[in-house]
């Protein structure tokens, strides 16, 4: 197995399961799922739909426990820790990009950025919140639309707003549940080479895609079905900017 | 602690804020429910004050003894029905009687009266000097006649402020001759306006010495009624059943007949009408309380609904890490906010509503504090209650589900 250690790791998923149990079946959606992610690492996570990728998102997350196995976030074990306190871990550690986007409708761009500093603690000042959720919407390049509200911006800038409430508590992780999906071709591009200077400037990003052109930009790709991780392929040199044209496939 | 509550009150503020609409149609369940409860306490309460202060201008400890029975049984045709009470009665009541302070006899017919070249139909009631002092009734010119005048019986008059005007419009009716039945009268005094009161027009009459209407107008021999002050409130039951005794006496009513006049206790009118103005108050608050009640459910009912509606918020919420108390403080937040912005301007709207109807009447309703606190506080309790259950269903979400919620 070939893995790029770019740093120590951040991620340790050992033999983790997720089973759903409803009253008549059991549907194993991740069997046994063993992972390092090192810190700097920039991870695709691809498969068909149903193999499980969107419940192993949910975990690494800490939005869903596993069933078994265990998973060490940052030398923390996951499943140790209550309701409240993975609700710390994904204020301080964690960063989220949706497909759909995920803003709050009706919400300048600011004040949707600065939502994870409102449930930070210690409690974070307005005037400190108000500056570096300006300062994460300067990162994306959005900052002359502060003001502006979801529906008055495009696709592409409703997911870079995204992206900058991910990065706003500089999280250790960024987990992007296919950020391009809804996006054009072009779009996308713009998107993932922004994912790649957040990268490079230290955040471990893991995203899920099924699009193969999406996944090249991105260090290592990982392989799943049913379940399993079935491919791991770390990419020793990314180019920035992309590998190839996309809208020639 | 502190500053994570007053960051959740921030966020249910935003929150409400994004839905002015929706916020401000939720609260006025709240305003109408506080509004009614304190107009309505209001007009209860202004209803007393005045039904207390029309019994008040019936006179101090007043006895009104009527001619004729009162109870429906038997052959009693009622009040009023048989004139047997005589002069000589009074004067027995006067002398013997010793909680008796003043004393007036009535009696009264309806007439035409001629003056300045108009007519008015109006009621001519014979009285007594005493008659003024019994009623607390002013006068706004001129003098009262004088016993010696009740015993000359003579044609001399006050006149009421209504059929002053109608008679001599903006003229000065003191010194004026009223003619009643072909009898000039000379007007010696004005009455103040006391206002309508207990079924009746008190302005619209003319009071002369009753001798003067029996012998000059009807040719009565009996009193319709007699007017009685008492010394105090706490002798009036018993000077009413010295009254009733000496008047059983003198019209010889063995034990098993019943009597045959009745007598007008202002006390208890006044005590009867403060217990049902306090029911009616009761009453009307329970109704506007309802009202209120019903606001609370509206609450809640917009709450749920935005719970449903904002399920997908509440999992980004979750997501970027706020805790579950986190969000139920927030829905709580909103809901406490929603009642106590209700019932704040529901307070004013309560108050404005009060001042309305005192403008479009001669009715006076009188806020009273207590029911402003009490439809307040009411207010807010009604948002923690009817919040509470939205909060919680809110904070239960899972996050995943949540998130996907379309």
């Amino acid at each position: 197995m070939i893995t790029q250690s770019s740093g120590p790791v951040l991620v340790a998923l050992k033999e983790l399961a997720k089973i759903y149990r409803t009253s008549e079946v059991e549907v194993n959606a991740v069997c046994g799922v063993t992972l390092e992610i090192h810190k700097g690492d920039f991870l695709a996570v691809m498969g068909a739909s149903g193999s499980g990728k969107s419940s192993l998102m949910n975990m690494l997350g800490c939005l869903d426990r596993s069933s078994s196995g265990t998973y060490w976030l940052d030398g923390v074990d996951v499943a140790r820790l209550d309701r409240n306190e993975l609700a710390g871990l994904r204020n301080r550690k964690l960063g989220f990009v949706f497909q759909g986007f995920n803003l709050l409708a009706r919400t300048s761009a600011l004040e949707n950025v600065e939502l994870p500093l409102l449930y930070s603690d210690p409690a974070v000042p307005l005037r400190e919140r108000r500056q570096r959720a300006l300062q994460a919407l300067e990162w994306v390049g959005l900052s002359p639309r502060a003001k502006h509200h979801p529906s008055q911006l495009s696709g592409g800038q409703q997911q870079r707003v995204a992206i900058a409430r991910a990065l706003v508590n500089w999280p250790e992780l960024i987990l992007a549940d296919e950020p391009t999906g809804n996006l054009d071709t072009r779009t996308g591009i713009e998107i993932m080479q922004l994912f790649q200077t957040l990268n490079a400037s230290g955040i471990t990003i893991i995203m899920v895609t099924h699009e193969p052109d999406i996944a090249e930009y991105c260090k290592r790709i990982v392989q799943m079905r049913d379940g399993r991780v079935v491919s791991d392929t770390g990419k020793p040199s990314p180019r920035i900017g992309g590998p190839r044209e996309l809208g020639s496939s | 602690m502190l500053s994570r509550l007053s960051q959740t009150a921030w966020i249910a503020i935003r929150a409400l804020s994004r839905n002015k609409l929706r916020s401000g149609l939720t609260a006025l369940g709240i305003i109408i429910g506080v509004a009614s409860v304190i107009a309505m306490v209001a007009v209860g309460n202004g209803a007393r004050i005045r039904i207390q202060s029309q019994v008040a201008a019936l006179g101090q400890n007043l006895l009104t003894i009527f001619a004729g029975s009162s109870r429906s049984g038997g052959v009693n045709a009622g009040a009023g029905s048989a004139s047997v009470i005589t002069l000589a009665d009074v004067q027995a009541i006067g002398r013997e009687v010793t909680d008796v302070v003043a004393l007036s006899p009535e009696v009264s017919t309806p007439a035409q009266a001629i003056a300045n070249g108009r007519n008015w139909s109006t009621s001519i009631v014979g009285e007594s000097p005493d008659y003024l002092i019994i009623r607390d009734w002013k006068l706004a010119a001129g003098r009262m006649f004088t016993e010696r005048e009740v015993r000359a019986a003579a044609r001399i008059a006050l006149i009421g402020s209504e059929t002053a005007t109608e008679l001599f419009g903006p003229l000065d009716p003191l010194g004026q001759t009223v003619r009643i039945k072909n009898i000039p009268f000379v007007i010696t005094g004005v009455l103040m306006s006391k206002g309508a009161g207990m079924g009746q027009n008190q302005d619209d009459r003319i009071i002369v010495p009753y001798t003067t209407v029996m012998k000059r107008l009807t040719g009565d021999r009996y009193l319709r009624s007699v007017n009685v002050q008492i010394g105090s409130a706490e002798r009036m039951e018993a000077a009413q059943q010295q009254i009733t005794s000496l008047l059983r006496q003198r019209h010889r009513l063995g034990a098993e007949r019943s009597d045959d006049f009745s007598i007008f206790n202002q006390k208890e009118i006044a005590d009867t009408a403060s217990s049902i103005t306090t029911v009616i108050t009761l009453l009307l608050g329970a109704i506007a309380g309802i009202s209120l009640l019903v606001g609370g459910i509206g609450i809640m009912n917009i709450m749920l609904v935005s719970v449903t509606e904002r399920t997908r918020e509440i999992g980004i919420r979750i997501a970027v890490g706020a805790r579950a108390s986190a969000i139920k403080m927030q829905f709580l937040i909103e809901a406490i906010t929603l009642s106590i912005f209700g019932g704040s301007v529901g307070v004013i709207a309560g108050i404005g509503t009060s001042k309305l109807i005192s403008f479009t009447g001669n009715f006076k309703p009188v806020v009273s504090g207590g029911s402003i606190l009490l439809a307040f506080g009411v207010s807010v309790a009604i948002g923690i209650f009817f919040g509470f259950y939205p909060a919680t269903r809110a904070a239960a979400l899972d996050p995943i589900d949540a998130l996907r919620y379309e």
